[in-house]
């Protein structure tokens, strides 16, 4: 709010509740998401020990000034270091990276149409089209992962199917492997594709592909020429909201991939939980984090010069 | 050069090609339909248009009007009849291959596209050389004073200069037929009066031949050529401006242009009277087409009431053998004019207008007073139907 140098009334008394109300958002960011992510640099920088935390050097006050140095003297980038020495996290992170693009790239191919789809139905019906896709939500996703590896399984209904329809001669072997992991994360992310898609395609003026065609330009060239450029703030958001949490993955590649898909979620998984290394752990999310504030950043980027067109 | 209508003047310029029986149309429709579901928005509607004109579909909003343009832009699929450019048949031709360029009332501009964009869209769809696209884009924007606005995009400009990217775009590729929908519903009234002249300007310059819809009669009368009145999918009426106000050929096509004065009576035995009106018998100018004794109407533009303070003694050229007392009810003063409510001695409503002229003692009728009404014989419209 800035002050009207011609304003003499005194300022209303809401607006020290309105500036709190504002704040309440960052409060829970600074509470939630910074400062856990403070302790987790705080942890990766530390050394494992077998203690309670398994890890050193411990923040202690009351060693007072001592303790602070000490505190300090004990951190180090020793973990980090690790990291770059061990091709097993390169390849886990390379790995991860992969899943996720060529699952998004499938998302969005699957996304697209449904999406199109949906804003061509018929303007009532929409609302519960919408329904539908979040539909799945109302169930755990980990009932659902574990319905698709009782559908994957060897003798499962799709290779019953396939069977049937003498598609294959002998059951394809589908659990354990990468096509199991796109098929569930695909399957588990596709609203989130989907819906914003559909938002802003649904916004989008039917009369600017009746001027296509009027210029000149056929239905599919229009959809190339109008309807892909304008969905673009739309394409943008889905992906990055499909990308960003299949590079952390941990379920659905640990339910499907078995230990053959050795994605970064399950390495933070085992060195938390099977070797006890926290701080080893805590790098490799830090880690994560720094490769996915670049995606997020041009995000951002995109939306600002979004808004600002509208 | 031909002779139009029956009055003096009716056409604008010297321009009159459907009074030509050896000219052909440009445009033909012959009994076109548009059925959506049980509802015709357009009701086996025929009509021609001719090269060069400016025609203008007129009426209330759901008389079908758009739905009419937008069958020959091919954005609606016919439900019977035919659409005939040139003698061919525009109905299985899909939009983009018509002849004919539509500007959107929304403009539809392409966001994601400079000014330049926009208007280089349409030749970029038939392939021209790059140089060439570029020349043509200049050519048009210079068309439209907008030379310097080219690298800018269509949310960086007012709603004016929208407008003009919209026209250049739609005229670039020299269609046969320029279709406007409702092009300056979303201009302010100001700019809309400069802007509907610069149209009718552009039009003539560049010889092409323009429908426009609108629901603006004033708009229409401006820009048109001729006028076709559309009601519930029908053309009540397809005349210059001045026959369609002045010689209207229904109540309904009176009524819904400008304001008129409607009253019911029968054919006098003469066949130059109508009799048995509230306001008594009214003398017209020319023989009534009904046979004596039929119900007619005779309808009087409030411009043509002449009001006096004291009652005249009315020689032939006057409709009303006496002059009419009447009470002044309500006076609407509008600047240029004044609107007069008027209230007969039978309880009959009129409506006057004068034009504001002159030493303002000699205009001023107070409210609640009374004043005598006559008109010419020559302003008295009779309509049979």
């Amino acid at each position: 709010m800035t002050d009207d140098a011609g304003m003499t009334t005194p300022k209303p008394r809401r607006s020290f509740v309105a500036k709190l109300v504002v704040q309440i958002p960052y409060a829970w960011l600074l509470a939630f998401f910074l400062v856990p992510f403070l302790i987790v640099l705080k942890i990766s920088l530390s050394q494992i020990a077998i203690a309670q935390p398994p890890y050193t050097p411990v923040f202690d006050l009351a060693a007072g000034w001592h303790g602070i140095e000490s505190f300090f003297d004990g951190l180090s980038f020793d973990n980090y270091a690790f990291l770059g020495s061990d091709p097993l996290y390169f390849v886990s992170y390379l790995k991860s990276l992969e899943i996720a693009a060529i699952s998004t790239i499938l998302l969005l191919i699957i996304g697209f149409p449904i999406a199109y789809a949906m804003t061509r139905a018929p303007r009532r019906l929409q609302p519960a089209l919408v329904v539908l896709v979040i539909l799945p939500f109302w169930t755990s996703s980990l009932i659902r992962i574990y319905a698709w590896m009782n559908i994957l399984q060897h003798d499962g209904p799709l290779n019953r199917l396939l069977l049937a329809l003498d598609l294959v001669r002998e059951p394809p072997v589908w659990l354990s492997t990468n096509t199991a992991v796109y098929i569930g994360i695909v399957y588990s992310y596709l609203p989130f594709m989907v819906l914003p898609l559909y938002a802003t395609l649904e916004k989008l003026d039917e009369s600017l592909l009746e001027a296509a065609a009027d210029l000149g330009c056929p239905r599919w060239k229009a959809f190339w020429l109008v309807t892909v450029p304008l969905s673009m703030s739309g394409v943008i958001a889905g992906v990055l909201l499909c990308f960003i949490p299949a590079v952390g993955e941990f379920v659905i590649p640990d339910l499907l991939g078995g230990s053959r898909t050795a994605m970064i979620g399950q390495t933070i998984w085992t060195e938390f939980f099977a070797n006890k290394d926290w701080p080893t752990a805590s790098a490799v999310a830090v880690v994560l984090v720094c490769l996915l504030v670049t995606p997020i950043m041009i995000f951002q980027h995109q939306t600002m010069r979004g808004n600002e067109r509208d | 050069m031909h002779t139009v209508g029956t009055k003096e003047g009716v056409a604008k310029r010297d321009f009159a090609p459907w009074a030509d029986r050896g000219q052909a149309p440009l445009l033909r429709i012959e009994g076109l339909t548009k059925r959506f579901g049980a509802h015709a928005a357009v009701d086996d509607l025929s009509l021609s248009i001719y090269p060069g004109e400016f025609f203008a579909l007129l009426g209330p909003s759901g008389c079908g009007k758009t739905t009419l343009l937008r069958l020959i832009a091919g954005f609606e699929r016919a439900s019977a009849g035919r659409i005939l450019l040139d003698g061919v048949d525009l109905l299985p031709v899909p939009p983009h291959r018509r002849p004919v360029n539509m500007m959107f009332q929304s403009y539809a501009l392409f966001p994601h596209l400079t000014v330049a964009g926009n208007v280089a869209f349409g030749l970029k769809q038939e392939g021209l050389p790059k140089a060439h696209i570029a020349e043509r884009v200049a050519e048009m924007l210079a068309l439209v004073r907008l030379e310097s606005f080219g690298a800018r995009k269509p949310h960086e400009l007012s709603g004016g200069q929208r407008q003009r990217v919209a026209l250049a775009r739609s005229l670039v590729k020299r269609p046969r037929i320029l279709l406007l929908d409702e092009p300056m519903a979303a201009l302010d009234k100001k700019l809309r009066g400069e802007t509907q002249f610069e149209l009718m300007e552009l039009q003539r310059r560049l010889g092409l031949t323009f429908i426009i819809v609108t629901h603006d009669q004033s708009e229409a009368m401006t820009v048109a050529d001729r006028i076709a009145v559309m009601d519930r999918g029908r053309l009540m009426q397809v005349a210059p401006p001045a026959e369609i106000y002045e010689q209207p050929n229904s109540r309904w096509v009176a009524d819904f242009i400008g304001s008129v004065n409607l009253v019911e009576g029968r054919v006098g035995p003469d066949g130059l009277s109508v009799e048995g009106t509230v306001l008594g018998r009214i003398r017209v100018a020319a023989k009534i087409a009904a046979e004596p004794g039929a119900t007619v109407w005779a309808a009087v533009r409030p411009e043509q009431l002449r009001m006096t303070a004291n009652s005249t003694e009315p020689d032939e050229q006057w409709a009303l053998e006496s002059d009419v007392a009447a009470t002044l009810a309500d006076i609407a003063y509008l600047g240029d004019l004044s609107v007069y409510r008027l209230r007969t001695a039978a309880g009959a409503p009129l409506q006057a207008s004068r034009a504001n002229v002159g030493p303002f003692a000699a205009r001023a009728f107070a409210a609640n007073g009374k004043v005598w009404l006559n008109f010419p014989r020559t302003a008295a419209i009779v309509l049979t139907q």
